[in-house]
């Protein structure tokens, strides 16, 4: 084992202020989320919204192992993504309005979310297509000579398209820092893998392509964490090269949209039961003093109501938005 | 480009693509080279000759049979600051890059907000003869017209081929760079020193009184073909070329056709929502002058493009179709005109030999 791999690993124990900054994360996360589900049936938020409610430690546990000039490259299930790196809450919320003062100004909403300021890179709405995106900026850093990497976000739908191999062959032929990270939620809308794979040994045939893979999965946060910073720590030196980690999770609520859909037959909610009993969000929650998690909840409560407010307060954008941007400069 | 500078000196098109790229590398060290077999011996039929050479397989490199990701990696660098250069040996692979250009490149500066630019150049080569047949031969950039946030160009001789490559280069959007194989070899003079052709200002290549022929990319060396022969029979045919598709100066051709009244297109493409279909309802619904607009467009037959010389002749336009048509827009009530094909056949064409 590599030396820094090794130290990695070493510290992998969290201090009580790692735990409660992932706390933090996990639970903006999901009352964020929650809250956009409540306000949805009002159809002030005319954007489709793909919630990653028990989907959380993905993005927490990978984005913990990153530095801030580091780079994440979301899905167009991506809020968590957005917010676990330090993407702009109220911007994101106004975006979902459709608000002049949202992300991309009303242009994309809840599927082209983007926050350049915190290294968020745009989302997709067609499946796999931003992997190679990534793997290019990836290739920047590598020309540039920075230790900066990218976390590439993706699903296990995505994993079946063929830019997902092309991709993973270019980075590990050029040896690019990519932390390749499959959120495997077993569905692709509704389709469950058996339909779609021939094998399941996903991390295999990553490892096939001379890629470091590994699976977790059982969504652990922590675990998440350590392994993504056991694996961006090389990532950052000379010889660098792609990382792959398939975190296994589920998505609690329907595909797109702000229900529950246990109902519809393709899958039962026996099957989210083991998902729930192993929560991440009330795991770290119980190990934090009850007098901070109680602070940490009720700051986050303030700034989700502020972002609701700045976006219910914020203009749509102006006519003449429309023609803007289509060309830089 | 008619007069020579005094630096200028006689150069192929081919060797202009080379030259630009070269001094744009030299220029900004933002600029890089990729795409299938740029760094081997043939270079692209010549035209990343050196390049590997001087500037080193980090800046001119091969890439894996791909093009859906390597596209998507040229956007992701161009996103992170480089001027990347996709090179594609025929534009038919372009179709292996769509999700990307269509999806990413051309929406990424309105969908995002104005966060991100992206600055690349997709270079891609229209085939033509020696049985390059259906899949080395298709003229596509109206596909790419159709998308906003994609910029389309295609220069028709070697001043301009290294004018809007430069441009392009230089540009903070993604642009459809078109070439033809069969211009590789046609000379004409250009500057020793860095330039750029403005995109969105066409040219009058030869002025004219009878009828306005818009050429697009090789098709402008035909329609001037045309010209001469139409010429010879007293005939006086204006000749522009657009240059850049996207955007379109369609300024220019409207006021010429304000002064003809005639207007025929020639594309190196399909006319079914083609260039030369924009182009026409571009005109038309400007009103030149208020007088009626005469208006044709001239491209591949509606067939898949056959290999065999016999059928391939069919499937082109050529200079003497092109002057025929032109001609009988002009004295419809004439007996209709055919000038000898080999008459007019063009010294550009008669010097590529296959098999590329």
């Amino acid at each position: 084992m590599r030396l820094e791999v090794l130290s990695a690993l070493l510290e992998r124990e969290p201090s009580s202020d790692d735990l409660e900054r992932i706390y933090r994360s996990l639970r903006l996360i999901r009352r964020a989320e929650e809250e956009i589900a409540r306000i949805y049936p009002s159809d002030k938020i005319k954007s489709p919204v793909h919630l990653s409610i028990g989907q959380e430690a993905v993005a927490v546990g990978v984005c913990e192992a990153l530095r801030p000039d580091d780079v994440v490259s979301p899905t167009y299930r991506g809020h968590a993504a957005l917010l676990a790196k330090g993407g702009s809450l109220k911007g994101m919320m106004a975006e979902l309005y459709g608000k002049a003062t949202g992300l991309t100004g009303g242009k994309g909403g809840s599927m082209h979310l983007i926050d350049m300021s915190h290294n968020v890179l745009g989302a997709s709405a067609v499946v796999g297509t931003t992997i190679p995106i990534a793997v290019g900026y990836a290739l920047a850093f590598k020309r540039m000579k920075s230790t900066r990497v990218v976390a590439a976000f993706f699903g296990d739908g995505a994993t079946e398209e063929g830019v997902f191999a092309e991709s993973l062959n270019f980075a590990s032929l050029h040896r690019l820092p990519v932390l390749f990270v499959c959120e495997n939620n077993a569905y692709a809308i509704h389709t469950p893998i058996a339909k779609r794979w021939a094998t399941d040994r996903l991390a295999e045939r990553v490892a096939s392509y001379g890629i470091p893979a590994r699976r977790i999965d059982d969504g652990d946060v922590l675990e998440i964490r350590a392994q993504a910073t056991a694996a961006v720590a090389p990532m950052r030196g000379r010889e660098g090269g792609p990382h792959f980690l398939e975190c296994r999770t589920y998505r609690w609520r329907e595909h797109v949209g702000p229900n529950e859909d246990y109902d519809a037959g393709y899958r039962s909610r026996a099957e989210l039961a083991p998902w729930q009993r192993n929560d991440q969000l009330e795991r770290i929650g119980v190990l934090l003093a009850a007098g901070r998690r109680a602070a940490v909840d009720a700051a986050i409560e303030c700034e989700i109501a502020d972002a609701i407010a700045f976006a219910e307060g914020s203009p749509f954008p102006e006519r003449e938005a429309l023609f803007t941007d289509v060309f830089a400069g | 480009m008619s007069s020579p500078a005094s630096n200028a000196r006689l150069l192929s098109y081919v060797d202009a693509l080379a030259e630009a790229v070269a001094q744009e590398m030299r220029r900004d060290a933002s600029v890089f080279v990729f795409g299938c077999d740029v760094d081997d011996h043939k270079a692209i039929q010549g035209s990343t000759r050196g390049l590997v050479e001087e500037f080193g397989v980090e800046r001119v490199f091969n890439t894996p049979l791909s093009e859906d990701a390597m596209a998507g990696v040229a956007i992701g660098a161009a996103m992170a600051g480089m001027r990347p250069i996709h090179v594609h040996i025929r534009m038919d692979f372009l179709m292996l890059c769509m999700n990307q250009l269509v999806n990413i490149a051309a929406k990424s500066r309105y969908m995002y907000g104005g966060q991100v630019k992206v600055p690349l150049v997709v270079r891609s080569v229209i085939g033509k003869s020696w049985g390059q047949g259906a899949q080395h031969s298709q003229g596509l950039h109206a596909m790419f017209m159709h998308v906003p946030g994609l910029k389309v160009v295609a220069p028709s001789n070697a001043h301009d081929a290294k004018g809007c490559l430069t441009a392009a280069i230089r540009d903070d959007n993604p642009v459809i760079f078109v070439e033809h194989r069969l211009l590789y070899y046609a000379d004409a003079f250009v500057p020793e020193e860095p330039y750029e052709v403005p995109f969105g200002k066409a040219r009058v290549c030869g002025a004219g009184g009878d009828v306005t022929m818009v050429g697009v990319s090789n098709m402008l060396v035909e329609c001037l073909r045309a010209r001469e022969l139409l010429a010879e029979v007293g005939i006086s045919a204006e000749v522009i070329d657009p240059i850049s598709l996207v955007p379109l100066d369609i300024e220019t051709i409207v006021r010429s056709v304000g002064r003809t009244g005639r207007l025929l297109v020639v594309d190196n493409a399909w006319t079914c929502c083609g260039a030369s279909a924009e182009i026409v309802a571009g005109v038309a619904e400007r009103a030149a002058n208020g007088r009626p607009l005469q208006a044709r467009r001239m491209g591949y037959a509606p067939v898949t493009c056959p290999t065999t010389p016999a059928l391939e002749a069919e499937f082109y336009p050529d200079p003497a179709k092109i002057a025929h048509v032109a001609h009988a827009m002009v004295r419809p009530d004439a007996t209709p005109w055919r000038p000898d094909r080999r008459h007019a056949e063009l010294a550009y064409q008669m010097k590529f030999r296959g098999p590329f």
